[in-house]
C-alpha cells in the first residue's frame, strides 16, 4: 500500500484529463475563442450600438459576464461528457475501475479536470473581451464563487451524461437540445425586466438564469434576481448532482456488467 | 500454501437474463500458473471479470489471497493485475504514459513509477516506443504493452485472457518465456486461451470451464495421464501401396496416400516401442508428429462427456 494513494491517483486523474484537452487545444480551446469573438463583433459591438443601454450598461458590457459564463458551462460540460464517453467507447475506463482508485476520487478528478477546461477557456474569453471594453469587477469573491460552483456543477453533468451515454449522439442530445436552449434563455443576452410577466416566471425556473445574474452581479453589480437564493440552487445543485454521481458510480451504471 | 484465489458458488444471471456461471467453486494456489479453459461463451470472460470487478456477481465469494473482494477493495486490487482479451487502452496516448497513468491510479509515487514503467517496457521490448502513440503500435506490441501496464505496480495475482490470440508464433514463444519467468519468480498466473497448446507447455494446473459450470479441475499431469490413445502421422521413406497386417497389436491405421499414413495407438506404447513396430513390418519412417494437441483430444473428451453430445469448438 502506497502512502498518499488517494491523492496521487486523483492527481493522476487530473494531469490525464488536462493533457487530453491540451494535446487537443485545437478543437477545444481556440473554437470557443472565436465563436465568443464573433459574439462581442456582432452582437456587441455592431447590433449592441443600436441597441443602447441594458440594465444601465452598454449593451456590450452586458451581455460579457454572460458570454463567458456561457463559455465556461459549455466547456466544463462537454469536457467531461466527452472525455469520460471516449473512456468507456475506447474501454480505457477498465484501466481505472480495475485499480483501487475509490469512486469519489474518480468523481473528483473528472470533475476538477472539466473545471479546469471551463476555466481556462473562460479567461480566455475574458482576454478576448478586454480587448472590447474595459472591464471592472464590482465583487470579485462572488464572480470567482459563482463561476466555480457553475463550473462544479456542469462538471457533473457531464458526467451523468456520459454515464448513461451508449453512443456519440447521446452525448450531443443533451447540450444541443436541452443545455443551449437553457442558456440562451438564461439571461445572457437581455434582462429578464424586458419580459413579459409570465415568461419571467419561467426564466425563474431555470437555473442558468441565477448563475448568469449572479455571476452578472460580481462583474457590474446588477443583476435580475438576488444573488443569496442563486448560491443555494448552485450549491444544492451541486450537492444533488454529486451525489447522484456518486449512487450511479457504486452502483456501476454504465460501467460494470 | 496460501490460496490465491478461491471462488465459492459463484452465479452470474446478466440483466437479459443469460446466466453466465451457475456456481462455479475453484481454488488457485498461490505460485501456480493455471489454465482457465472453455469454448466462446463458457463463463472464462466472466469470471474473470468479477475477479477484476468489472462484472458484478450475482452470488457467492471470491477471495484473492485469502481476503473477500467486496469488503477489502483496495487491497485486492492492489494484489491483482489483469490483462484483458480486448485492447482496452487509449488509442491517442502514449505508451509510457499509459504505463505511468496506471500506476498513479495505484497510487504509486512518480519516481517509483517511472522505475517500473521502465523496467517493465524493456522487458516486454517496447522501450524503443515509448514516446509513440499507441496506436501505432502493431497488434503483438498492444498486448505487450497491456502486459507491461497490468504489473506495474507489481501484483501478486496476473490473469491473462487470452494474451496471444493473433500474435504470431515467434512472439507467442517469447512471451511463453516472459511469463514462465515471471511464473518462477513468484507471480500466481491465471491464463485462459484458445491455444490448448499453450496452457499445456506453461500450466501446472487446469479447470476447464463449459456452459458456466466447472467440468474439470485438475492438475495438467493427472489430465494428460487420463489420455489412453494417441495418433500420430507417419511419412514414409519409400512410398507403399497398401499397410502391412499389424497382428494383434491393439492399433487402427489408415493410408493417407501412397507416401503417409495415419496411426492412432495406446498413448503407454513408447516410442522405441512403436518404431520397434514399424521396422518389424519393414515400414522405413522418414518423419513422425502428432496429428493433434494432445490437451486438445481431452478437451473435447471432457466437454462431450459434459454435455452427452459431440462437440464442435
Amino acid at each position: 500500500m502506497f502512502k498518499n494513494h488517494k491523492y496521487i491517483a486523483f492527481e493522476t486523474i487530473v494531469i490525464k484529463e488536462v493533457r487530453r484537452f491540451t494535446r487537443i487545444w485545437i478543437q477545444t480551446l481556440v473554437p470557443p475563442a472565436i465563436t465568443i469573438s464573433l459574439y462581442f463583433v456582432i452582437f456587441g459591438n455592431l447590433v449592441g450600438s443600436r441597441i443602447g443601454n441594458m440594465g444601465g450598461f452598454d449593451y456590450m458590457e452586458f451581455i460579457i459576464p454572460g458570454l463567458i459564463m456561457m463559455a465556461v458551462i459549455q466547456n466544463s460540460y462537454s469536457n467531461v461528457v466527452s472525455s469520460f464517453f471516449s473512456h468507456k467507447f475506447q474501454r480505457s475506463v477498465e484501466e481505472v475501475l480495475v485499480s483501487p482508485v475509490p469512486n469519489a476520487i474518480l468523481l473528483g478528478g473528472f470533475i476538477v479536470g472539466g473545471m479546469v477546461r471551463g476555466l481556462l477557456v473562460g479567461a480566455i474569453v475574458t482576454v478576448m473581451a478586454l480587448m472590447f471594453v474595459d472591464l471592472q469587477i464590482q465583487h470579485p469573491i462572488i464572480t470567482i464563487t459563482v463561476i466555480l460552483l457553475t463550473a462544479v456543477v456542469f462538471s457533473l453533468a457531464g458526467f451523468i451524461n456520459a454515464l448513461f451515454a451508449n453512443s456519440f449522439d447521446d452525448i450531443s442530445i443533451i447540450p444541443t437540445f436541452v443545455l443551449t436552449p437553457l442558456i440562451y434563455l438564461g439571461g445572457v443576452f437581455y434582462s429578464s425586466s424586458l419580459l413579459p410577466p409570465f415568461w419571467q416566471s419561467v426564466s425563474a425556473l431555470n437555473p442558468i438564469f441565477y448563475m448568469v445574474n449572479s455571476f452578472r452581479y460580481g462583474f457590474l453589480g446588477v443583476s435580475d434576481v438576488s444573488v443569496g437564493p442563486a448560491f443555494v440552487i448552485l450549491t444544492l445543485f451541486g450537492v444533488v448532482l454529486f451525489s447522484v454521481c456518486l449512487v450511479l458510480l457504486n452502483r456501476g451504471t454504465g460501467l460494470r456488467s | 500454501m496460501t490460496t490465491a484465489i478461491a471462488i465459492s458458488d459463484l452465479t452470474k444471471i446478466y440483466a437479459n437474463g443469460f446466466e453466465a456461471l451457475k456456481g462455479i467453486s475453484l481454488q488457485v494456489q498461490q505460485g501456480d500458473f493455471f489454465a482457465l479453459l472453455g469454448p466462446n461463451g463458457a463463463g472464462k470472460s466472466t469470471t474473470i471479470g468479477v475477479l477484476s470487478t468489472l462484472v458484478r456477481k450475482t452470488g457467492g465469494t471470491v477471495e484473492i489471497f485469502g481476503k473477500n473482494v467486496d469488503s477489502h477493495v483496495y487491497e485486492t486490487k492492489l494484489d491483482l493485475g489483469v490483462v484483458p482479451q480486448e485492447v482496452n487502452f487509449s488509442q491517442f496516448e502514449r505508451v509510457k504514459d499509459i504505463v505511468m497513468t496506471q500506476a498513479g491510479y495505484y497510487g504509486m509515487p512518480r519516481k517509483l513509477a517511472a522505475e517500473r514503467c521502465e523496467k517493465y517496457l524493456r522487458k516486454l521490448d517496447l522501450w524503443d516506443k515509448r514516446n509513440d502513440r499507441s496506436r501505432t503500435l502493431s497488434g503483438g506490441m498492444k498486448r505487450r504493452l497491456m502486459i507491461a501496464r497490468a504489473l506495474v505496480h507489481e501484483p501478486k495475482l496476473l490473469i491473462l485472457d487470452e494474451p496471444t490470440a493473433g500474435v504470431d508464433i515467434e512472439l507467442r514463444r517469447s512471451m511463453w518465456e516472459f511469463l514462465t519467468e515471471l511464473n518462477e519468480s513468484g507471480t500466481t498466473i491465471i491464463l485462459t486461451t484458445h491455444y490448448l497448446e499453450e496452457a499445456e507447455q506453461l500450466c501446472r494446473n487446469i479447470a476447464i470451464i463449459d456452459k458456466g459450470r466447472i467440468v474439470e479441475n485438475t492438475s495438467m499431469r493427472a489430465l494428460l495421464a487420463a489420455l489412453d490413445k494417441q495418433t500420430y502421422i507417419v511419412d514414409l521413406a519409400k512410398p507403399v501401396e497398401t499397410l502391412p497386417d499389424w497382428g494383434d497389436v491393439p492399433v487402427t491405421a489408415s493410408l493417407l496416400d501412397s507416401h503417409s499414413f495415419e496411426i492412432t495407438v495406446a498413448a503407454s506404447l513408447t516410442m522405441s516401442g512403436l518404431f520397434k513396430l514399424f521396422l518389424e513390418r519393414g515400414i522405413e519412417v522418414s518423419a513422425l508428429r502428432s496429428k493433434s494437441n494432445r490437451l486438445e483430444q481431452l478437451f473435447l473428451g471432457r466437454l462431450t462427456d459434459a454435455r452427452g453430445d459431440a462437440v464442435n469448438v
